[in-house]
């Protein structure tokens, strides 16, 4: 999965296509399997980031990885109260409102307004909190000044970040990112989660799940949520039915930006444990060394020879993932300091360079197009903290990327600029124009069969071989047909 | 009346318990679950759960090392100082138990979020628990010492049930209190497969000897694909 930020424009169309469809029922309220956050700010739920906190992902130990706040001794010696669990309170609690009192109100001086009832205990309440209550920097000094991921930067760059001529923000939209090394999984004593080997999903068992609450705290996303009224967690299950059948998941189908890419991935799983205990600074490196050239010979015979189908290895040739993350290094994953190896990235906003005020006059012209990347109104610390563990140099050097693509598609455009000057940024983030280009196409002009390349999921085979398909002929679903009432 | 109680119940719980768990456990899974409530009010959980647990499952064990090993527990208090030492932990204990149970009643009495996913089984719970706990520490407290009569009078009732020929003589002459928890242990039994009690039987211990990550395959595709197996093959374990 590949998400954009350039392009989302933080509608949260998203947002509500998964809620319609997935998390409408009692007890999921408050769940957002997809939500966007506004950067800088808190999230959700607060502070999810803040591993002090909520101590989820894992640590190096010596040559190897332990869950932080979860596992066979920390998580099954806190098992009846899970101190790192976050409670509702750190997300928010769900409200309706009583529609019915505009109606019955009696005959007065004022207005009657719906009063906020509380989907939980269905009394009157006051709002305190919602999914994205700092919505474009709103109460900016409660929310934004908190972001964790401020902590790297000066006083004087945290002081810049909120001078009201030089403000910015940009959205940044989170589903589950099923993780090559899913903490979540990991941490789930009853063994109910586990990752689908077909398409690398990861799914919670919903009849094994016994509500120990470990994955809550281990997922260091904050991905996995508990589901308080039939007492199982729950987590996106990235539209698995959808996919299955060729579709892209509803938040990717019906993303506004058009954001969202999705294509398949070959990797070498075996050295997952290996990758996910090397050194921080190495970990993005490693990370893309996992993910395999889909068109060398030797990864597909042997892919083949796992019974991958041809029809996945033709997926994941004309993958666009594989385009943005491997071929042409420009998306990151979140956090990969909690080394779960997640398997979604992002290409980092560029946002616009510096203004200034002279002589009380707002100025936003430089001397070049674009300035330079170290120039970026967000301090390149703060970026580096979110998408490559702090390292800014390598964030600098997909910024750079980025503009040269912009400037290329400029001088081919318009043509005001400076040749020598468009082909030297070209030269130094290793670009020809015939990438530039397809960048260029990739990101701005894909249709949707670009966007989402998703292989046959062969389950017509998938019933014949396991089951005589006669049994099964007129059952459809999920293979759960009574209603998920909570248990005694 | 006494047949009823310290034979009819005690059989009749085994049964209901056994049959109920598999029953349930067959047809609705979905159930069986630990019901956690932390994420509705964590604060006053913390305060009642632990201790709650940790006393009613040390307490667990001491009742079932004394049924195992009646001998040998009775060696062990021959000495009065050792005798103290188990009594006085083993109230502690109950103590405990009882500390948090009382804890967590009034967590969920005052908490209103918690009223959302209080069930009647619940009530029925903590009221079993109760009757449970206080007439277990009356018995010790009154009648001493426990430890020694239960490994003299309580085991081999309890393995004369198990060997199919029960006596009860010995538990009728027992004063009231042993007997009110004698029958509340049996209810309990009894009423696992219809309250949130299931979820000592899904202990994970299996936990300790799995690796971390799991996958899972639809069908192993060099194995299955292949049409003699057409017919044999198992519905995917994954749902
Ligand atoms: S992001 Fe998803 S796969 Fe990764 S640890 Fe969290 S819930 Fe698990
Ligand atoms: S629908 Fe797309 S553009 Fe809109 S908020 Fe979601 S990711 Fe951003």
């Amino acid at each position: 999965m590949v998400f954009h930020l350039d392009k989302c424009i933080g509608c949260h169309t998203c947002s509500i296509a998964c809620k319609n469809i997935w998390t409408d029922r009692k007890g999921a309220e408050y769940m957002w399997w997809n939500n966007v956050e506004t950067k800088p700010g808190t999230g959700y739920p607060t502070k999810w980031e803040d591993q002090k906190i909520y101590k989820g992902g894992w640590e190096k130990k010596g040559n190897s990885v332990d869950l932080i706040g979860a596992g066979k001794t920390k998580g099954m010696s806190r098992i009846f109260h899970n101190p790192n669990l976050p409670v509702m309170n750190n997300y928010y609690e769900p409200w309706t409102y009583k529609y019915s009192y505009l109606f019955d109100a009696p005959e007065g001086d004022d207005q009657p307004v719906a009063r906020t009832i509380s989907l939980v205990t269905g009394e009157p309440i006051d709002v305190k909190a919602g999914p994205n209550w700092d919505d474009d920097l709103g109460g900016s000094i409660d929310y934004a000044r908190q972001d964790v991921n401020m902590e790297t930067l000066t006083e004087a760059e945290k002081q810049a970040m909120f001078q009201l001529e030089r403000m910015v923000m940009f959205y940044l939209p989170r589903i589950c990112n099923h993780c090559l090394n899913p903490s979540c999984v990991a941490s789930c004593p009853s063994g109910a989660i586990y990752k689908r080997g077909e398409d690398g999903i990861v799914l919670i068992n919903q009849k094994r799940c016994r509500a120990w609450r470990m994955c809550i705290t281990a997922c260091p996303y904050k991905k996995s949520y508990y589901n308080w009224n039939t007492g199982k967690s729950e987590k996106c299950i990235l539209c698995f039915p959808r996919v299955e059948t060729g579709q892209a998941p509803a938040c990717m189908h019906t993303c506004v930006g058009r954001i969202r890419y999705l294509g398949v991935m070959l990797y070498d799983a075996d050295r997952i444990k290996e990758i996910a205990s090397c050194d921080t600074g190495d970990l993005i490196e490693r990370q893309l060394e996992i993910y395999l050239d889909p068109f060398d010979p030797v990864i597909i015979a042997a892919a083949k020879k796992n019974g991958i189908a041809d029809s996945t290895i033709d997926a994941a040739q004309k993958s666009p993932v594989y385009k943005f993350v491997k071929k042409w290094g420009i998306a990151l994953p979140l956090h990969p300091e909690f080394r779960t190896l997640p398997n979604l990235f992002y290409v980092p906003p560029l946002l616009p360079t510096m203004a200034s005020t002279s002589g009380g006059l707002y100025d936003s012209t430089t001397d070049s197009l674009w300035g330079k990347a170290e120039d970026t109104r967000l301090p390149l610390r703060y970026l580096a903290s979110l998408f490559t563990a702090g390292d800014t140099e390598k964030i600098k050097e997909v910024l750079r990327k980025l503009q040269a693509v912009r400037l290329h598609r400029r001088a081919v455009t318009v043509g005001d600029l400076d040749k020598k000057e468009t082909e030297e940024a070209m030269k130094r983030s290793n670009l020809d124009s015939e990438m530039a280009d397809a960048i260029f196409r990739l990101t701005s002009l894909a249709k949707f069969e670009q966007r989402f390349v998703i292989p046959d999921a062969h389950r017509e085979e998938a019933i014949e071989m396991i089951e005589n398909t006669g049994d099964v002929k007129g059952d459809a679903g999920f293979g759960f047909l009574s209603k998920p009432n909570r248990g005694l | 009346m006494s047949d009823f109680f310290f034979i009819g119940l005690p059989y009749g719980s085994i049964v209901i318990m056994v049959i109920g768990t598999i029953y349930r456990y067959r047809s609705s899974q979905f159930g069986y679950s630990s019901l956690s409530s932390q994420f509705l009010e964590s604060n006053n959980l913390y305060k009642g759960i632990r201790p709650f647990h940790w006393g009613i499952i040390f307490l667990f064990f001491g009742h079932l090392v004394a049924f195992l090993f009646p001998r040998s527990v009775l060696i062990w208090n021959g000495d009065i100082l050792r005798l103290l030492i188990i009594e006085i932990t083993a109230f502690g204990f109950g103590l405990l138990t009882l500390w948090g149970l009382i804890i967590l009643i009034i967590r969920r009495v005052q908490t209103k979020r918690i009223h959302a996913v209080t069930s009647r089984m619940d009530v029925v719970v903590y009221i079993i628990l109760l009757v449970q706990v206080i007439t277990g520490l009356f018995s010790a407290y009154l009648y001493r010492w426990g430890t020694s009569w239960f490994a003299s009078v309580m085991s081999p009732y309890l393995k004369s049930l198990f060997i199919f020929s029960p006596d009860t003589a010995a538990l009728q002459a027992m004063p009231l209190w042993v007997q009110i928890h004698v029958v509340s242990a049996f209810t309990m039994l009894a009423l696992i497969p219809f309250t949130r009690f299931v979820h000592i039987l899904v202990y994970p211990l299996l936990y300790f000897f799995r690796s971390y990550q799991r996958v899972v395959w639809n069908w192993d595709k060099n194995k299955i694909r292949n049409s003699s197996k057409m017919n044999v093959g198992k519905p995917p374990e994954n749902n």
